[in-house]
């Protein structure tokens, strides 16, 4: 019957084609969006998670408890065999070594004497080392605006403000000036190799980057870390998973008051990230929800026309003797197909589409650009997410909603009465 | 018991003879010289380890100090130079001249409880407070005057302080620095009180910034103190700090 069926759908193409376009196009588009709105709630805390909090972290107890000071004399100590732990424990994530600390950077003059100073704020970030992704992730080649990236743990970018603020460029040498991790005075010359700007606002007014191997040595801080954090691999922000880690994490320490015990925090315990993620999972439910609403009404509203433009034929076949039953459930079987097959193709599309967005990006640079004395942190380029979610989500309103539609369009077949019948017939 | 009366007795009668100016006055001779040559060691009481820093201090007055940082070997050859209000540090790292200013000038000294600030105001009290005697106290079984000090003038790190002075030595053995707002800021305490030459002068120091949650505070023991000696001016000029 289904083979009786396919091969009618296929000759009949007012009853294949249009709808299978319809349904196609519209779960592309649903597919597409549920992507871009993915996309964007990641983008929104990939920035705050690049900079600051990694998708989730590490720090000591006691680090935690001041984290405003950066007191890098509670930092994390024998950081490798942590990190090595960690790759085993939870594979998905790419682990990583942060020294972030702040102090004065100073400009020589001609007689090496202080000519002018600015405070900064530094992150010590493992680029250089032989498997670290920490320069794809931050795509710094794309961020700098004058110089090259740093090729030793000697050089230095500076922000475009900092260095403004302090009139050098690329090929200057500066000196750091702050506290090691004990506490004692350092002072450490680095060369600027590059200028760059992370279009991120305020964040990046007094930053300095620098390779994590440089911080070691001017803190010294040998194999510590002020954080480690932790990077999905696809770079896909997951509050649940990251609060479920955290929560197996922090229970295997429950037992020790020792304030150097490692601490987990997801990124939602960072600085009052939490209502931000949490107002974010509404909105975007809420969005998400109405869209799915709206297209199921007009997939279900294209099932209702569907069966009914057929009102002569369905009348013709329950002239002929068809029982009313059969012609209700050789509908219904009908419309199952065209919606899964719509829900495929549309799937395919969208996920395609969706898929190539990813690695391009959707450039707002210049809708950004005209909010410029905005100090809010957004991204200048969208990349839209294709997630697991995105396989069955065109399938919900795809199939369901077309079905239900011709269901309801079926129950004028039962309504009708076969004397009624053969007049309209015979009119 | 009768030592103890005896002095109490005696105590009692300088105290009604001395106005809190002259208290103040005696504090500023035996705290400060025309010029000193110190050796001293600076322990440094971290939260995970203690750091013990030596260096040897040239003194002339108020205005002039120079201090050459002699040991652990990531301090070694580090330099600091102040010229009235000009602090300058060298290290041989980097081998520049820095100068420290602005608020850099409120961070600590080596992770100490000192901050640049304490070096820069080492004038007397004098100059720059106005005080009251308050009343008398005991700390450590010795009688002491408790002396409230106001600043004079504007911009002082410390507006206002008090002071436990002792009665005999007329040092102050405890003090407690505070904010214009009243905010305690840091608190030190001195003892080993030894004579030298015709003063008083402690042994050993102990600062603690308040505002350092845990800290442990911070030991300045004085190895060697000569009361003035002949310096050379050359120690007190920017070329000696890279020599």
């Amino acid at each position: 019957m289904i083979n009786f069926l396919f091969r009618g759908l296929i000759r009949d193409r007012s009853r294949s084609f249009f709808p299978l376009i319809i349904i196609t196009s519209i779960v592309a588009i649903i597919i597409f969006f549920s992507g871009f709105l993915n996309g964007i709630y990641n983008s929104l805390f990939f920035n705050t998670a690049l900079v600051n909090s990694g998708h989730i972290k590490i720090v000591t107890h006691a680090y935690n408890l001041e984290y405003q000071l950066l007191p890098n004399d509670l930092a994390l100590l024998d950081s490798d065999k942590l990190i090595n732990d960690l790759d085993e424990k939870y594979q998905d994530y790419i682990w990583t070594r942060r020294i972030t600390f702040a102090g004065l950077l100073d400009v020589p003059d001609s007689n090496g004497e202080t000519l002018m100073q600015s405070p900064v704020f530094a992150l010590g970030i493992d680029f250089l080392s032989n498997n670290s992704k920490q320069l794809k992730i931050w795509n710094l080649d794309d961020k700098i605006t004058k110089g090259k990236i740093f090729s030793n743990e000697n050089e230095i970018l500076l922000s475009e403000r900092l260095a403004e603020r302090l009139n050098v460029n690329p090929g200057n040498i500066v000196t750091f000036i702050g506290s090691t991790m004990e506490g004692a005075f350092s002072t450490y010359n680095f060369l600027v190799s590059g200028i760059f700007n992370l279009n991120l606002g305020p964040i990046d007014k007094d930053m300095m980057i620098v390779d994590i191997k440089g911080a070691e040595i001017a803190l010294d801080m040998k194999n510590a870390s002020s954080e480690i954090l932790g990077y999905e691999k696809d770079l896909f922000f997951d509050d649940k998973e990251t609060v479920l880690m955290r929560n197996e994490y922090n229970t295997q320490f429950s037992d020790t008051t020792d304030v150097y015990r490692p601490f987990m925090l997801a990124l939602r315990d960072s600085n009052q990230m939490s209502t931000i993620v949490d107002f974010s999972n509404v909105i975007m439910f809420i969005i998400m929800a109405l869209f799915l609403i709206v297209v199921t009404l007009v997939l279900w509203n294209m099932g209702i026309m569907n069966g009914l433009r057929r009102y002569g034929e369905i009348g013709m076949r329950l002239a002929i003797g068809e029982t009313k039953g059969h012609v209700f459930r050789s509908m219904i079987v009908e419309s199952s197909m065209i919606g899964f097959l719509g829900s495929l193709f549309g799937t395919m599309i969208g996920i395609s589409v969706t898929s190539y967005l990813e690695k391009v990006g959707l450039d707002y640079s210049k809708a950004i650009d005209s909010l410029n004395s905005s100090n809010f942190a957004m991204p200048n380029v969208f990349y839209p997410q294709v997630t697991s979610e995105l396989f069955y989500i065109g399938f919900i309103p795809g199939i369901l909603a077309t079905v239900f539609g011709t269901m309801l369009a079926g129950r004028a077949i039962y309504s009708r009465e076969m004397a009624q019948l053969f007049k309209e017939l015979e009119a | 018991m009768k030592y103890k009366f005896i002095f109490i007795l005696l105590s009692t009668i300088i105290s009604s003879d001395l106005t809190v100016n002259e208290i103040i006055n005696k504090i500023d001779f035996n705290l400060n010289s025309n010029n000193r040559v110190i050796t001293s060691e600076m322990i440094v009481h971290g939260r995970r380890a203690s750091r013990t820093i030596v260096s040897k201090s040239w003194i002339v007055g108020t205005d002039k100090a120079f201090t050459e940082y002699l040991s652990p070997p990531r301090e070694q050859g580090s330099k600091m130079l102040k010229l009235d209000d000009v602090l300058l540090t060298y290290s041989p790292q980097t081998d520049r001249i820095i100068q420290i200013s602005g608020h850099m000038l409120r961070q600590s000294i080596m992770g100490s409880d000192m901050s640049y600030n304490d070096v820069m105001e080492d004038k007397p009290l004098d100059q720059l407070y106005s005080a009251v005697l308050e009343g008398e106290e005991y700390i450590n079984n010795r009688k002491c005057y408790i002396i409230f000090l106001e600043a004079k003038t504007d911009g002082i790190s410390y507006p206002k302080r008090r002071e436990w002075v002792d009665v005999e030595y007329f040092l102050p053995i405890k003090e407690e620095l505070y904010a214009k707002s009243g905010k305690l800021l840091k608190s030190t305490s001195m003892d080993g009180v030894k004579k030298i030459g015709n003063r008083w002068f402690p042994t050993r120091f102990i600062f603690k910034d308040e505002l350092k949650k845990n800290s442990r505070g911070t030991e300045w023991i004085i190895r060697d103190i000569q009361f003035d000696q002949e310096i050379p001016e050359v120690i007190f000029s920017k070329s000696n700090l890279r020599k």
